[in-house]
C-alpha cells in the first residue's frame, strides 16, 4: 500500500493535495452549529449530482413526453420515486443550507479581509445555483414550470431596446416551447453543474489558502504555534476532528431530510407545488403564478418596484428587474461596505445587531410576500395611493421592506464604523 | 443573542407557512375528507377502485395508472381482470378511455381532465367537497351546477345515487352574521356579497333522494376520494412505511456517529 502511494506521489501530488486541502489543514477549534452548513452544502451538491444522473436515465426532455416520463419514474421505475423526491427535496435543501451558510458569513464577518475573494467566489456559487435551480424547474413541464419560466424569461424582455430579441434568443422561440425545454435541460445537466463544481473547487482552495474564520472572528494564524503539536494555539487538524464532526452533521441533516422525503415530500406545496401536477398548457394561464420559495424574496422586490418612475418614459417592469438584480449582486460588495472594528457579531455593538436582525426580518417577510397574491392583505381606500400605482397593502409593505433591505447594505459603512464594539480577546472562547 | 435570532427565524418561518396555507383557500369552507383507519384502508381503496372504474372511467382516463398496480390494494390479477377491467384487455395497460379529446371538447365544452394525479393537484378535501356539492340548476347547460366549482362543465354523474340537491340562499344584512351562519351550517356553505351591501349564505338541501342515503353516499364518495389519492401516488403507503424504518436507522446511526465524535473530541481543549 505504502509502495503504491509513493509510486503515485512520484507522479501525481496525491498526498500533497490531500494534506493541503484537508488532511493537515488547520482550522480553528471553536466552530459552532453554524459551521456545519459549508460541508452540508458540498454534501447536497454531490447528492444532487448523483440523483440527477439517475433521473436523467428516465427523464425525456421533450415537451410531449417530459411530464409523462416523470410520472413513469414515480410509478414504474424501481425506486424512481425515491430518487425523484431526493432530488426535488435536495433542491430546496440546497438553498436552505446555502442561505444559512451565507447568514453565518454575515454574523461572523467571514467576508472581511483577507477573505474577500473567498466570499465573492461564494456569491458566484450562489448565482450559479440560482441558474441551476431555474433551469431545472422547467423540466417537470407542469403548469408552474411553464409559467414560472415564462415570467422569468419575460423579465429579460423588459430590457430597453434589445429586450424582445433577448427574450426570443433565450427561449429559442417566441414562447416557452420544446426548443426551450431542450436547451434548459442541457444547461441544467451539463453547463451549470460543471460551473458549480469548478466554483466549489475554487472556493475550497481559496478557503484552505486563507484559513477559516471562526465565531470569534480571531485570526488563529496570528497566534504563536504550540510547542508540542507544532500548530497554532487555537487550531486543530481538520482530520480527524472536523471529518468526524461534519459526519455527525451529515447524519443529522439526512435524518431531517428523510423526514421530508418519506413523509411530506410536497411540504404543503412549498417544495412541490400542486399546480405543477397539471401538465404545461400554453393556452391556460394559472390564476396565481409564484416562483418556488427560494426565489420569492427577490420576486417580492420585483413586484414592489413601481413600473412608472420617470416622467415621459412609458411604464416598464425594468426598474423592478434592476432592483431584483441589484438585491442579489449587492452581496458581492459586503467586504468593502463593512467598516467595523471587529468581525464577529459577538463583539459588535447594538447597531450592527439591530440592522442584521432587520435584514433577516425583511428577507423572510419578503420571501413570504413573494409566495402570495399582492391582494393578500386587502387594499387601501382613498385616492392618495394612486400616486404610486397600487392600492394593495401588501405591495406597500413590500416596498418598505425593499427599502430596508437595501439600506442594510447602503448604510453599512456608516453604522458599522459608528458601532460601539467590544474588545476582542486574544484567544478563541 | 444567537439563540434569540434563531428562535425568531423559526417563528417567522412557521408564521409564513401557516399564512400561506390560509391564503390558498377561497369559496366555501371545504369539508374534511374522512380518512380510513390503518385496517379499513385496503377495503376502502378496493371499494373506491370499483367506484372509479364504474362511474368515472368512461369519460375520465388515468393514463399513468396501470390496472396491474391495483394489486397493491390486496386484489389478485384475476380479480382485476374479472371485475375492474371494462375499458382494456391487458392488465399491464394504463387506464385510458375511448373518448377522444376532441369529442370531449365537443360534448362538454372542455375535455374531461385525466385523473391520474388529480388528488395531488386538488387535495382530498377539495375532491370530497366537490363531489358532494352538485345541485340542480336549470340555467346551466347540463342542468347541474356546483358550489365548490361554480359553472363546472361536468354534469352530476352520480345523481341517481345521491339524489338531487337544491340551492338554498339565506340573506343577511351583516357580513359577520353571515359568516357565523355559514360556520354554524352543517355541510358546505358559501358566503357571497349580494345586492344592496347585503350578504347571502348559500347552502345545499336534499330535494329528491337517490338510491343511497346521505351517509351512504358520503361513504361512497369518501372511498372514491381515497382511491383517487392512492392513484395520485401509488407508492405513498410504502413510502411512509419505509420512512419509519429509515428514521429508526438514522437515529441509531446518529447515536453511533455522535459517540464517536465525542470520543475523538475528548482530547481537545
Amino acid at each position: 500500500m505504502q509502495k503504491l502511494l509513493s509510486w503515485i506521489d512520484d507522479r501525481f501530488p496525491l498526498t500533497k493535495l490531500w494534506e493541503e486541502q484537508w488532511g493537515k489543514y488547520v482550522a480553528p477549534k471553536n466552530f459552532n452549529f453554524w459551521y456545519y452548513f459549508g460541508s452540508l452544502a458540498a454534501f447536497v451538491l454531490v447528492m444532487q449530482i448523483v440523483t440527477g444522473i439517475f433521473l436523467a436515465m428516465t427523464y425525456k426532455p421533450d415537451a410531449t413526453k417530459a411530464f409523462e416520463s416523470i410520472e413513469y419514474m414515480m410509478r414504474d421505475v424501481s425506486g424512481g420515486w425515491f430518487i425523484r423526491y431526493m432530488h426535488s427535496t435536495g433542491a430546496s435543501a440546497f438553498f436552505i443550507v446555502v442561505y444559512l451558510h451565507m447568514f453565518r458569513g454575515l454574523m461572523y464577518g467571514s467576508y472581511r479581509k483577507p477573505r474577500e475573494l473567498l466570499w465573492i467566489i461564494g456569491c458566484l456559487i450562489y448565482f450559479a445555483l440560482m441558474g441551476e435551480a431555474f433551469f431545472g424547474y422547467l423540466l417537470p413541464w407542469g403548469q408552474m414550470s411553464y409559467w414560472g419560466a415564462q415570467v422569468i424569461v419575460n423579465l429579460f424582455s423588459t430590457v430597453p431596446f434589445i429586450g424582445d430579441g433577448l427574450g426570443t434568443w433565450i427561449r429559442g422561440d417566441f414562447t416557452i416551447s420544446d426548443v426551450t425545454l431542450n436547451r434548459f435541460f442541457s444547461f441544467h445537466v451539463i453547463a451549470f453543474p460543471l460551473v458549480l463544481l469548478l466554483l466549489v473547487a475554487v472556493h475550497l482552495m481559496a478557503l484552505h489558502e486563507v484559513g477559516s474564520n471562526n465565531p470569534d472572528g480571531i485570526e488563529i494564524k496570528k497566534q504563536p504555534k504550540d510547542a508540542k503539536t507544532g500548530i497554532y494555539l487555537d487550531g486543530i487538524y481538520s482530520h480527524p476532528y472536523y471529518t468526524i464532526k461534519d459526519l455527525v452533521g451529515v447524519v443529522f441533516f439526512l435524518a431531517v431530510f428523510f423526514i421530508v422525503v418519506f413523509f411530506i415530500p410536497d411540504v404543503g406545496g412549498y417544495f412541490l407545488e400542486a399546480n405543477n401536477f397539471i401538465p404545461a398548457d400554453p393556452l391556460k394561464t394559472p390564476e396565481h403564478i409564484a416562483p418556488v420559495w427560494y426565489f420569492t424574496p427577490y420576486y417580492a422586490i420585483l413586484r414592489a418596484v413601481p413600473s412608472k418612475m420617470l416622467p415621459f418614459v412609458p411604464p416598464t417592469q425594468f426598474y423592478g428587474v434592476l432592483a431584483m438584480a441589484a438585491a442579489v449582486l449587492i452581496f458581492c460588495f459586503l467586504p468593502w461596505l463593512d467598516r467595523g472594528a471587529v468581525k464577529s457579531i459577538r463583539y459588535r455593538g447594538t447597531l450592527y445587531k439591530s440592522w442584521l436582525a432587520l435584514f433577516v426580518f425583511c428577507f423572510l417577510l419578503l420571501g413570504y410576500l413573494g409566495t402570495v397574491p399582492v391582494t393578500i392583505w386587502g387594499q387601501f381606500s382613498g385616492g392618495w395611493t394612486e400616486i404610486l400605482d397600487t392600492k394593495d397593502k401588501a405591495t406597500w409593505v413590500a416596498r418598505i421592506l425593499t427599502v430596508a433591505y437595501f439600506l442594510f447594505f447602503v448604510l453599512m459603512p456608516w453604522y458599522t464604523a459608528r458601532d460601539k464594539t467590544k474588545p476582542v480577546p486574544e484567544r478563541v472562547q | 443573542m444567537m439563540r434569540a435570532i434563531a428562535t425568531r427565524l423559526l417563528v417567522a418561518l412557521l408564521l409564513a407557512a401557516s399564512g400561506a396555507a390560509l391564503a390558498a383557500e377561497g369559496g366555501p369552507r371545504l369539508l374534511t375528507a374522512p380518512s380510513e383507519s390503518w385496517f379499513a384502508r385496503e377495503a376502502s381503496l378496493q371499494r373506491g377502485a370499483r367506484n372509479f372504474v364504474n362511474y368515472c372511467l368512461s369519460c375520465h382516463g388515468a393514463r399513468f395508472m396501470r390496472y396491474s398496480r391495483l394489486t397493491d390494494l390486496g386484489v389478485t390479477e384475476a380479480m382485476i381482470n374479472d371485475n375492474l377491467m371494462f375499458a382494456s384487455d391487458k392488465i399491464g395497460n394504463t387506464m385510458t378511455v375511448a373518448m377522444s379529446e376532441a369529442d370531449g371538447k365537443a360534448w362538454f365544452g372542455s375535455p374531461p381532465p385525466d385523473l391520474s394525479v388529480i388528488a395531488r393537484v386538488r387535495g382530498k378535501d377539495w375532491l370530497y367537497s366537490y363531489l358532494l356539492a352538485f345541485y340542480r340548476d336549470e340555467d346551466s347547460i347540463s342542468g347541474w351546477n356546483n358550489l365548490v366549482f361554480p359553472n363546472v362543465a361536468m354534469p352530476h354523474v352520480l345523481w341517481n345515487l345521491s339524489g338531487s340537491q337544491k340551492l338554498v340562499d339565506t340573506e343577511y344584512a351583516d357580513g359577520e352574521k353571515a359568516e357565523a351562519a355559514a360556520i354554524a351550517a352543517k355541510g358546505l356553505a358559501a358566503v357571497e356579497p349580494a345586492a344592496g351591501g347585503k350578504f347571502v349564505v348559500r347552502t345545499l338541501a336534499l330535494d329528491t333522494p337517490g338510491s343511497l342515503s346521505a351517509p351512504q353516499y358520503e361513504a361512497f364518495v369518501a372511498d372514491l376520494v381515497n382511491y383517487l389519492d392512492f392513484m395520485g401516488e401509488p407508492v405513498k403507503h410504502e413510502r411512509i412505511n419505509m420512512g419509519i424504518v429509515v428514521l429508526i436507522f438514522m437515529g441509531a446511526l446518529f447515536v453511533l456517529v455522535y459517540s464517536l465524535k465525542r470520543d475523538y473530541w475528548k482530547e481537545v481543549h
